[in-house]
């Protein structure tokens, strides 16, 4: 650094925290959606291999039942609106809408839990039955894991807009977990078609 | 403040803050704290990418000395050096340790070095992330071998075929410790590919737009994508293989609906990607020393770019060619045939392109040179055993001989250690600040030429008179002697090429020459800077006006100012043009992800012996990420003012 540099330009002026694609975070949030949305297509494809591979399927068993997963299909897809809100108010950096909004995405979230304790029990097979229940236990799990840790997420984070920490970056952070709900809701749909629907139809 | 800084408000870089003070006060706010707190909570990616690159290097030596102990227990008929079983944990562990935790992690390892250095920005993208995945991936590893030295380590060969794998013919815990490691190493490089994308689109430095970023760097961000999509193939397969051995599940067992060709399609899903997950970075490292050592740009850049993203989506359409054997419909088999040869084409491309830079250019052959050469030469013969296995009729009769052990060493070591060598005597100079010795270097290069050739070559040979992989001895009078025993001798000579390695790394460290900034006269960004850089990087963002920059700018690039010396801040631009947008603000060292990384590691390892562990292990875990994410202080102190 012996010679002087040579200023092409000054960047004081830029903003210092942005939401979407602007901001790394979004980004990040993105690359795990693709992970994640990759595992269940492979979880999928596994079904229908082993489902190929079956004389009947289920073989000997009923299908799930239908009530406890389409009250989470339902459930879920209401759930868009008011994440949709969210997601606005905290483009907007609106605390006081943004808190409304997260202390109903934590209620609804606590509630899809709730209910998909109960789809666990209404499957109608175990996971150690054989390959169909080895494998309708593991999609409905792993779509539970997602479930877990953004509704996890979600809480820390409605409890951290009621703390001192508030500041721009952290609304980034509720538009990234309104992204991230809005995948865990359409990853339901096509699984909750894999578990509820083909084994009726096949 | 020191007295004769005349401007104690200002917080940004620029014509107002003198040069001295500028990097003092980045050092102050970048710099990693001393000690071993320090030392255990950095998230500089130079430290942490030098933890890989030592870690994936001691694995490497490991893995060779398990190559050594099977080369002389094979060096001639019926020798009693090893027993079958220890042959079969020591086969599976080299394979294992070469792939998963040697030859992967070691390219993702240059790429958190380099990557920043050469988009030109302050820190990679979610430093602490990258720490942590440090650290899950050394858990993992050291949790294999551990199990290894207890005599648990897994024995069913590095792909863990079921039902040999499976409950009922491998009772106890050795594939539960390979699939485990297997859950380690993948979290790791899922997060490094999150990281590296991340850097690459939206932290290059101003001007470097897409027809500029170095090849290097396009080869990671490739593969990257890579990775994001076949490792959570592995991580399905690997998950529902230790469910079947630990609580009962069926995914593999034909008596209760399972199948075992299952596991085969999941694992080379992965696993056929995962040699272009090794592959695409080396080419990278061919690519950005080739320019520097011809001593000109090199040549056609648009038609390897589109070489490399060809390569990664044929890579996915490829993974039936290891199950040629297992009895497929034939139509299926002709594809992929066909399928596995159109990947040469691509490949062809980068060969060619190669040459015509060495030819048109003036070249100096220094010793990553030399590595670069032996690649090509090793990497096309390589090539054209693979182009015979590609056809149904020739696979089927060496399916599991040692022509196969032969074609993929030389893919492997031809096609990436040859060139991550290459990369090490390149790229020493900026780690370390010091050049690596030029002498030693052309011996560690001749005798890995020699040695490797030796070894590896007699074994196409041996395939095809029929001596099949995997064996722990052979009777004499099969003819297998002479040329077995030229394998070991091979193998040797390698090995001391890799003395003379340790060696001239050892002796450099002290007493090699100095190395300056540029020391090759290379046309890149992180010849930029300083050698070894200072802990931000860069004192000013630097301007790309060119995909050469050092040899289009030969006066010094042009730079950027405004960014805050006071706090960690780094420059977004964007996606395509790299046009300036944001600045971010970049996380603190902290202890957190190493933390999280034990609660992850308690929780892996803890399953393999209950299944409860992933209960009570998410709630240590849980406060893990808490403690990470939760933020330290008050809002960050306001911005000034006056500057
Ligand atoms: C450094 C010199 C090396 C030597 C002398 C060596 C030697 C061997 C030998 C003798 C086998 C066959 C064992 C058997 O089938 O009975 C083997 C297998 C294997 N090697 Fe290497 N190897 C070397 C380096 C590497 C490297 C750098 C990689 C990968 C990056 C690698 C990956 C593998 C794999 C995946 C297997 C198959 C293991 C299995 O059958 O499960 N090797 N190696
Ligand atoms: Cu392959």
């Amino acid at each position: 650094m012996e010679r002087a540099p040579r200023f092409a330009a000054d960047l004081a002026h830029l903003p210092t925290s942005a939401h979407g694609p602007r901001a790394t975070t979004w980004w990040g949030t993105l690359g795990f959606i693709l992970i994640e949305a990759t595992g269940f297509a492979l979880a999928a494809a596994a079904y229908f291999y082993l489902m190929g591979q079956t004389e009947t399927w289920p073989p000997g068993q009923s299908p799930p039942d239908w009530l406890w997963g389409t009250l989470q299909l339902v459930l879920m897809l209401a759930s868009l609106w008011p994440n949709w809100w969210t997601d606005r108010v905290a483009h907007a950096d609106d605390l006081r809408k943004v808190r409304i909004g997260l202390v109903a995405m934590s209620a609804v979230g606590l509630l899809t839990l709730v209910v998909r304790a109960f789809e666990f029990g209404a499957l109608n097979c175990r996971w150690d039955d054989n390959a169909y229940g080895s494998m309708v236990w593991v999609l409905l799990g792993l779509h539970a894991t997602h479930l877990i840790t953004d509704v996890g997420d979600t809480l820390v984070l409605t409890v951290l807009m009621f703390t001192k920490h508030v500041e721009p970056r952290r609304f980034t952070d509720v538009t990234d977990n309104c992204v991230y709900w809005n995948f865990v809701v359409a990853a339901w749909v096509p699984l909750w078609a894999l578990l509820y629907v083909v084994p009726r139809v096949v | 403040m020191s007295p004769r800084d005349a401007s104690p408000f200002i917080r940004r870089d620029g014509p107002a803050l003198e040069e001295v003070e500028t990097y003092a006060r980045l050092e102050r706010t970048w710099a990693t704290p001393p000690g071993l707190w320090g030392w255990l909570s950095s998230v500089d990616h130079k430290q942490v990418g030098r933890r890989y690159i030592v870690t994936a290097f001691v694995f490497f030596l490991l893995a060779g000395l398990l190559a050594l102990a099977m080369r002389m227990q094979l060096a001639g008929p019926e020798q009693t050096l090893l027993t079958p079983d220890r042959y079969n944990q020591i086969f599976t562990m080299h394979g294992t340790t070469m792939m998963f935790l040697f030859a992967v992690p070691v390219m993702e390892a240059f790429a958190i070095y380099l990557v920043p250095l050469m988009v030109g920005t302050r820190a990679i993208a979610f430093p602490r992330l990258n720490a942590f995945s440090y650290w899950v991936y050394l858990a993992g590893g050291v949790m294999l071998w551990v199990a290894f030295i207890l005599n648990v380590g897994p024995d069913v060969g590095w792909f863990s075929y079921v039902p040999l794998a499976g409950p009922q013919f491998s009772p106890g815990k050795r594939t539960d410790f390979w699939a485990q490691m297997i859950t380690f190493t993948e979290v790791a490089a899922l997060a490094v590919a999150v990281e590296i994308i991340v850097t690459v689109f939206k932290q290059r430095a101003p001007g470097m737009s897409l027809n500029r970023i170095p090849l290097f760097v396009w080869g990671q961000l490739v593969t990257s994508f890579m990775v994001v999509f076949a490792m959570p193939a592995v991580m399905v397969s690997s998950s529902m293989l230790i469910m079947d051995r630990l609580i009962g599940t069926h995914f593999f067992n034909p008596a209760e609906g399972g199948d075992a060709l299952l596991w085969q399609h999941l694992f080379w899903f992965f696993g056929h990607p995962e040699v272009y997950i090794i592959f695409l970075p080396a080419t990278g490292f061919v690519s950005s020393i080739l320019p520097t050592f011809a001593r000109r740009p090199i040549f056609g850049y648009t038609a390897l770019v589109l070489a490399l993203v060809a390569t990664g989506f044929l890579g996915f359409g490829l993974w039936v060619h290891h199950m040629f054997v297992t009895g497929l419909p034939h139509l299926g088999n002709s594809f992929y045939t066909a399928a596995s040869m159109a990947i040469a084409v691509p490949s062809g491309i980068q060969i060619f392109c190669w040459l015509a830079t060495l030819w048109d250019g003036r070249p100096r052959f220094a010793t990553p040179l030399l590595f670069v050469i032996g690649f090509i030469v090793i990497f096309v013969l390589g090539g054209l055993s693979g182009i015979m296995l590609a056809s149904v009729p020739i696979d089927s009769q060496v399916h599991d001989t040692y022509f196969v052990v032969a074609h993929f060493h030389y893919v492997l070591i031809g096609g990436a250690v040859f060139p991550l060598f290459g990369a090490v005597y390149y790229w020493f100079p900026k780690f370390t600040g010091r050049m690596l010795s030029e002498r030693a270097g052309a011996w560690n290069f001749g005798l890995f030429f020699v040695g490797f050739n030796l070894a590896f070559f007699p074994m196409h040979i041996l395939g095809l008179i029929g001596m099949p992989r995997r064996v722990y001895s052979y009777p004499a009078g099969l003819g297998w002697d002479d040329l077995n025993l030229l394998a070991t001798a091979g193998a040797t000579i390698l090995a001391a090429g890799v003395l003379v390695f340790l060696g001239n790394v050892w002796h450099s460290l002290k007493y090699g020459l100095v190395a300056d900034d540029n020391p090759w006269g290379a046309a890149t960004l992180e010849w930029a800077t300083t050698s070894p850089p200072p802990s931000f990087n860069f004192v000013h963002i630097p301007v790309v006006t060119g995909s050469n920059p050092l040899w289009e700018e030969p006066d010094g690039l042009p730079v950027v100012g405004g960014l805050r010396v006071d706090q960690r801040e780094l420059l977004l631009t964007s996606v395509v043009d790299a046009e300036p947008e944001v600045r971010e603000p970049s996380p603190e060292p902290s202890i957190w992800p190493l933390l999280s990384a034990t609660a992850v590691t308690i929780l892996f390892i803890g399953s393999i012996f209950t299944p409860w562990a992933v209960v009570w292990g998410s709630i240590p875990l849980a406060v893990g990420l808490i403690g990470w994410f939760w933020p330290k202080s008050a809002p960050d102190t306001p911005e000034p003012v006056i500057d």
